[in-house]
């Protein structure tokens, strides 16, 4: 075995003089959220780095809805799903018939509607919501996940356009006259030629729009507000009102609420830093 | 574009279809959706709150509201140290993360976590962190020196703090990994050049990694101004703008103004960071739709 020399370990050493720091930093407000999520009640606020007891009671507490604060858990769960789902459905609807005009019918005006797109991207969405707030009430949303759904499909679909349109500018014109020589029509084109050509951009572009609808909390507590149509995010927010709130039912419900978009994720992580992070900011 | 189609010599098209071809017509219908979609929701609510702030009152109302003008300066502090931080921490890190060691790709794979989970629950286990009756951090400040720990958030500056580094927890991973992508671009063979002149580090970065990441970094920088304008989170779910409505920044006191039924100054106190978030807009939309 070769000796690693002095300068090496040096390296190493100051490697991880910034390597733990980073470590500590990252985990901290996670663990702490894990550890109050295997705590008991009463282990709980001891301040201990590791509970005496470790249970998995408080996530029994929660899926079993023992407690007047978690007496819609599922409901709520299924209400998250169901608008994540919707709105990542939606926008990528949206996101590639327009990224396909835009790019590859070359519709006049394309461009021009790209920039619009790209006007909504940088508006923050926080600045949005005031006056989409009332406008969904105009419409008749309020409180109706419609609301949400569309309120995300807006937000996401500028971005997603975006992205779809690089990579589909990337494709070569030459597979679409082929298509068209052989006679494929122009919706024929879209579904057999253009739509598996662009699944890795698709895959990166849905998580996205499903991650942001999930994880979204102020249009979710501004446009919701029914225990019933709430979502996760908007009960968890709910917690806060409480002066007698159940911390430790708060962070298990919080962890469970946090597990599927680290999954998500981690599983298309391969699109997602490829996809996004290439979209996010050109040089 | 004049297209011939069979049988059109008889029978004359009419004038809209002679200009545009099938595939056109296709473009326009696939269009239609985000059209709709950004017509209904993007600017029929913007043209409605606009015309909600049209009221020369509501800018005098807002500029004699103490919460307002604390909360731009807030807004400020916010942008300035929020970003600055994040982003020398980003480049620094990027730095860090290029290295090639097993363990460091680990922990990059752990890094990116606050990134990929959502804000409200990390959010919500610093704030308990924070209790100064309950809170981790005041129990290990109590067992290691007996003294009582500081009631964090009931300081506007430490709360305001606070909501800052949160921020930065959250966004520098995806910061980092951006910097990372430009920084691992750059060609090896000139640190090796520079190496054989004998470069000591910071002349490598001086002359090397800086120049050719400048541009990205001026853009990053521009873009995470326009997010952490609109970061609502960090503060509302940390402090709720409090104490004493002294924490606030532009994108919380909107919507505690929605909240308090004051749609109009709500519209207005969003149209007077408009000055500061347009020529951030145009300038992001000129680099990125070239």
């Amino acid at each position: 075995m070769k000796l690693p020399t002095l300068k090496e370990v040096g390296t190493e050493a100051k490697l991880l003089l910034i390597g733990i720091p980073v470590f500590i930093w990252t985990m901290v407000p996670i663990y702490h959220m894990f550890l109050f999520a295997i705590s008991p009640k009463e282990d709980a606020f001891s301040g201990k780095l590791w509970p005496d007891h470790p249970t998995l009671h408080n996530f029994h507490i929660v899926f079993y809805q023992e407690h007047y604060f978690l007496r819609d858990f599922w409901i709520q769960f299924w209400n998250s799903t169901v608008i994540a789902l919707s709105a990542g459905a939606l926008t990528l609807f949206i996101a590639t018939a327009a990224a396909f005009s835009i790019s590859r019918l070359r519709v006049p005006g394309g461009r021009w509607v790209m920039n619009l797109a790209l006007f909504t991207y940088f508006i923050p969405a926080a600045f949005l919501a005031v006056p989409m707030y009332r406008t969904m009430g105009n419409y008749g949303l309020l409180n109706n996940h419609w609301s949400l759904i569309l309120a995300m499909v807006t937000i996401a679909s500028p971005y997603a356009i975006w992205v779809l349109k690089q990579a589909s500018d990337k494709l070569p014109v030459e597979l679409d006259e082929a298509a068209t020589m052989d006679g494929a029509t122009t919706l024929q084109l879209f579904r057999l030629v253009y739509v598996p050509l662009m699944m890795p951009s698709l895959v990166a572009i849905g998580t996205y729009a499903v991650l942001l609808a999930w994880n979204e909390y102020l249009y979710a507590f501004l446009l919701l507000s029914k225990d019933t149509n709430i979502t996760l995010p908007v009960a968890l927010g709910n917690f806060l009102a409480a002066d007698d709130s159940p911390w430790e039912l708060l962070m298990t419900t919080g962890f469970i609420y946090a597990l599927p978009p680290a999954a998500i994720y981690y599983a298309f992580k391969r699109y997602m830093v490829g996809g996004l992070t290439a979209g996010a900011v050109k040089s | 574009m004049a297209i011939t189609l069979s049988g059109s010599d008889t029978i004359p098209a009419p004038p809209w279809s002679s200009r545009l071809t099938t595939a056109q017509v296709w473009g326009i219908l696939l269009l239609a959706p985000y059209l709709l979609v950004f017509l209904a929701f993007v600017v029929y609510p913007v043209c409605y709150g606009l015309y909600l702030a049209r009221d020369p009152q509501n800018y005098v109302a807002l500029y004699n509201d103490p919460i307002f003008a604390r909360a731009a300066v807030n807004t400020l502090i916010f942008l300035v140290i929020g970003i600055n931080v994040k982003m020398l921490i980003a480049l620094f890190l990027s730095g860090f993360f290029a290295q090639q060691r097993p363990w460091i790709k680990w922990l990059s794979v752990i890094f990116i976590l606050p990134w990929a989970v959502p804000s409200i629950p990390t959010i919500l286990s610093v704030r308990f962190m924070l209790n100064p009756e309950w809170g981790v951090i005041n129990h290990l400040i109590f067992s290691f020196t007996g003294d009582d720990g500081p009631n964090w958030l009931n300081n506007p500056a430490v709360a305001l703090t606070m909501a800052i580094g949160v921020h930065i927890w959250k966004s520098l991973p995806f910061w980092t990994l951006i910097l990372l992508t430009g920084r691992l671009a750059i060609p090896h063979d000139l640190y090796e050049a520079s190496e054989v002149d004998g470069a000591n580090p910071w002349q490598k970065f001086r002359f090397i990694t800086w120049p050719s990441m400048q541009t990205l970094y001026v853009t990053c920088t521009l873009l995470s101004m326009i997010w952490t304008l609109g970061d609502f989170n960090s503060v509302y779910l940390l402090t709720g703008g409090g104490p004493a409505d002294l924490t606030h920044v532009l994108s919380t006191l909107g919507i505690r103004y929605l909240r308090l039924d004051q749609l109009s100054l709500a519209m207005a106190s969003i149209v007077v960071a408009m000055p500061l978030v347009l020529p951030l807009v145009y300038f992001m939309m000129k680099r990125l739709s070239r």
